[in-house]
């Protein structure tokens, strides 16, 4: 990697050590303010619109009224429960990206319960049926790699990758088995008369039950991770699988039992998408939300509490770009093209924020710290 | 190191996955979607003064997809002529067919819309949803089937007898493959067309035939073979299903799908195409023949009149070529054979006296048979019950016992290539 010749490089990049709490958020903030910057620019050049304007546009989309403010917050619970799920598995340094595939599969066991046994059994044991079967369905789904690579030490990634695939095409399956009229290719709501299975509404409030579940679940995946014994463990996996074992820890038996448990959460997710919202089953519902999960998580720094702003950075993000799209008759690449700046500068202010930039004079002098 | 590699080897799948993930969302190309309404205001006024509507719409995709700019250009057409103002109506593109369109359409009766209009099939049940919620905003889906037994009075379903316009652009394929078939191109046998299908729902197998029956009308010796994609939008396989078709002998192709995928397809390999939607003369000014389509701007000005004069909106309402809802585009000289237009003028007008009718039994054959009796599941149900004697006079009754099509037959001519998608 080091160059032949003699000269130094020009730019030296090193890891920071610490960085004051203030000194950090002022990059962030600087960061954020840049985009802004870019941003308008962008859209004064290629619209012609006040980019003041399509701000406050962007903010009314995810805060402008109540129902508004429930969708973003539905939202925001669905993302930050696929990041939650993914988490501990990351901690391990086992890439999951197969949140979406695990998703699906908790949705499809959720559906089945509602189409096969919606008049059959009474709606508590459904539900009870409804909530095992899409953990566990997940929870398998997720489990099946984690066995391979304990096992066999196969590659996580594309094997989560392609269960993905899997799971797409086992939906498109029983969308066609189910679907409702003859070729269509669409379920539709599920018991939409008898409302058999749909996990019940708090009040008047729709989104309210998956919200309060997401923030349990928050709660809990916290302590878990900084609290527990297990949570312990999969930090030291994660940090070395040698320390682990040298320690005692059955090395296979936490990545399987984290795998479960991450799969079980994104099989969760699909529960909520299924029973407590949509109330069918698509091979879209998850809507990518199994990799957007990832830069939460990571963004995050795989911590629950953080995850809490950055899913709702993201979600942010996406209702304000789908709000610009209504309100000035924009295409949605446009609003997309906003977010990916914005996050550019976000992701970007971590690594300023993570390592130093120093610009050498010569061999011997170290120039200032730039950020 | 390794650590390090894997790291960035996820990253890059990852974010090169979330890129394909929201490219179907968010095509490529910027259009601006509204468009001054330009000085038609007094012509079609109705008795009311307008300024009290306001009509929401939701549409699946947006500009890109053929389906919803012909959706979107109704909508236009329609509030041009009724002289709405820019604040009177709001778009809401690439909404999917899940709670997002229950959410969309609730925000939009909160932005005071008293009318909202979805141009999905998969809408339906999120806007019935919507529709229990708002009793007093007027809910109107395109496509749907539910309209009629689901007994709201603010929920109402619209198509077109669009087989019609299938059937005169079928009209128009069979000329073109009798021209073929005389300048000694192949002969009558090989005469086989291609169909790109969507799904092997009752809309395309409607469609489809129609559009085989309308070009058997004039080459008696004409086959069809169909393929479906499995959706409704996807470039990739309509594109490749129109090439298997081409490189199994079919020497023609129309589809019913939404994207530019066959009609690109057929400029390349030289084949004529019959679209749909709306014309593609621009893309393919070399084998673009007509293309039917539907023009939801007289149901748009329907709906809007029946709200302005307080009267009640069909549960269900069936556009037809009197009403200039079945509508076909100018014909491509340059491909059309020669007196396509006035055979199309001759066919149309024997069709609106009610002389033709398109699902004459008389026609075709369902397995060797003649059809003289059919129970077609009108009143949708998970069971796909049969419930509804469509078969009246000597023809199948299409989109008379509803406004959705229900003709779901497999008739005799017609190879269809791969069901299991």
């Amino acid at each position: 990697m080091r160059k032949q010749n003699t000269a130094m490089p020009v730019l030296h990049i090193s890891k920071r050590t610490s960085l004051p709490l203030y000194k950090a958020w002022a990059i962030r903030a600087v960061a954020i303010l840049l985009a802004l910057v870019v941003c308008a620019v962008v859209t004064t050049a290629l619209t012609g619109l006040n980019p003041l304007g399509v701000f406050k546009a962007m903010f009314d989309g995810a805060f402008g009224t109540q129902r508004k403010i429930w969708i973003l917050g539905q939202n925001v619970a669905i993302l930050l429960c696929v990041s939650l799920a993914v988490t501990p598995a990351f901690k391990m340094r086992f890439w999951n990206i197969g949140g979406e595939g695990q998703i699906l599969v908790g949705g499809l066991a959720t559906a089945a319960c509602m189409i096969l046994l919606g008049d059959k059994v009474p709606n508590w044991l459904l539900i009870v049926m409804m909530i095992l079967s899409s953990c566990l369905a997940g929870a398998i789904w997720g489990g099946i790699p984690a066995i391979c690579k304990a096992k066999w030490n196969t590659n996580e990634t594309l094997f989560t990758l392609m269960m993905n695939y899997v799971a797409t095409q086992l939906v498109a399956f029983f969308v066609i088995v189910w679907e409702v009229p003859k070729g269509a290719g669409k379920i539709g709501i599920i018991n939409q008369d008898t409302h058999a299975g749909w996990l019940p509404q708090i009040g008047s409030y729709k989104y309210l039950l998956n919200i309060l579940i997401v923030a349990v679940l928050t709660v809990i995946m916290y302590f878990y991770l900084t609290r527990s014994k297990q949570g312990y463990e999969i930090a030291v996996v994660g940090e070395s699988e040698k320390t682990a074992r040298y320690v005692g820890i059955k090395v296979e038996k936490v990545i399987v039992r984290t795998m479960m448990i991450s799969g079980g959460i994104c099989g969760l997710a699909g529960l909520l998408l299924v029973g407590g919202t949509d109330h069918t089953i698509t091979t879209t519902i998850s809507g990518g939300r199994g990799f957007t999960a990832v830069m939460v998580a990571w963004l995050a720094k795989f911590n629950p509490l953080v995850m809490v702003l950055t899913s709702l950075l993201l979600v942010f993000l996406s209702r304000g770009a789908s709000e610009i799209t209504t309100i000035y008759a924009l295409n949605h690449s446009f609003g997309d093209i906003l977010t990916g700046i914005i996050l550019f500068f976000i992701i970007g202010s971590e690594f300023f924020i993570g390592y130093r930039l120093s610009f050498l004079k010569n061999e011997q002098k170290e120039g200032k710290g730039n950020v | 190191m390794k650590k390090i590699l894997s790291l960035a080897l996820v990253l890059v799948m990852v974010l090169g996955l979330v890129a394909c993930g929201s490219k179907t969302e968010a095509p490529a190309a910027t259009e601006a979607a509204a468009q001054t309404p330009a000085g038609t205001e007094a012509a079609a006024a109705p008795e009311a003064a307008p300024a009290d509507v306001k009509l929401g719409f939701i549409f699946l995709h947006d500009e890109n997809s053929t389906y919803d700019l012909n959706f979107m250009n109704g909508a236009k057409e329609a509030c041009a002529a009724l002289g709405l103002s820019e604040d009177q109506y709001i778009f809401r593109t690439n909404i999917p067919e899940g709670q997002e369109c229950y959410d969309a359409a609730c925000e939009l009766a909160d932005a005071g819309c008293n009318i909202i209009f979805a141009d999905s099939f998969g809408h339906e049940d999120y806007m019935i949803q919507a529709a229990q919620e708002f009793p007093d905003v007027q809910f109107c889906h395109a496509t749907g089937t539910k309209a009629h037994t689901q007994g709201l009075s603010n929920y109402h379903n619209a198509f077109a007898a669009i087989y019609e316009g299938r059937y005169l652009a079928g009209v128009a394929a069979g000329m073109k493959l009798n021209e073929m078939i005389e300048a000694g191109e192949f002969t009558a046998e090989e005469a086989k067309m291609g169909y790109v299908g969507a799904f092997t729902y009752a809309e395309v197998v409607s469609g489809y035939t129609s559009f085989y029956l309308g070009a058997k009308s004039v080459c008696p010796s004409v086959t069809m073979e169909v393929t479906f994609t499995g959706s409704w939008y996807d470039e990739t396989a309509e594109k490749e299903g129109a090439n298997k078709l081409i490189a199994n002998g079919c020497k023609l192709i129309s589809q019913h799908a939404d994207s530019m995928g066959a009609p690109t397809a057929c400029e390349t390999a030289g084949v004529p195409n019959v679209s749909y939607n709306g014309s593609t003369v621009a893309a393919c000014p070399n084998t673009f023949i007509v293309s039917s389509r539907i023009n939801w701007a007289p149901y748009y000005e329907y709906v809007v009149n029946c709200v302005l004069n307080g009267e009640a909106i069909a549960a269900d309402w069936t556009g037809t070529i009197a009403t200039g809802s079945v509508v076909l585009t100018d014909v491509n000289e340059q491909a059309a054979a020669a007196g396509t237009v006035e055979k199309i003028a001759e066919v149309k007008a024997s069709l609106e006296a009610g002389e033709l009718h398109v699902f004459d039994v008389s026609t075709f054959t369902v397995g060797g048979e003649a059809l003289n009796s059919y129970l077609a599941d009108v009143d949708t149900d998970p069971a796909y019950t049969p419930d509804t004697e469509v078969v009246e006079n000597g023809y199948f009754n299409e989109s008379a016992k509803r406004s959705a099509p229900y003709f779901d037959l497999q008739i005799d001519g017609i190879n269809l290539l791969d069901t299991a998608f």
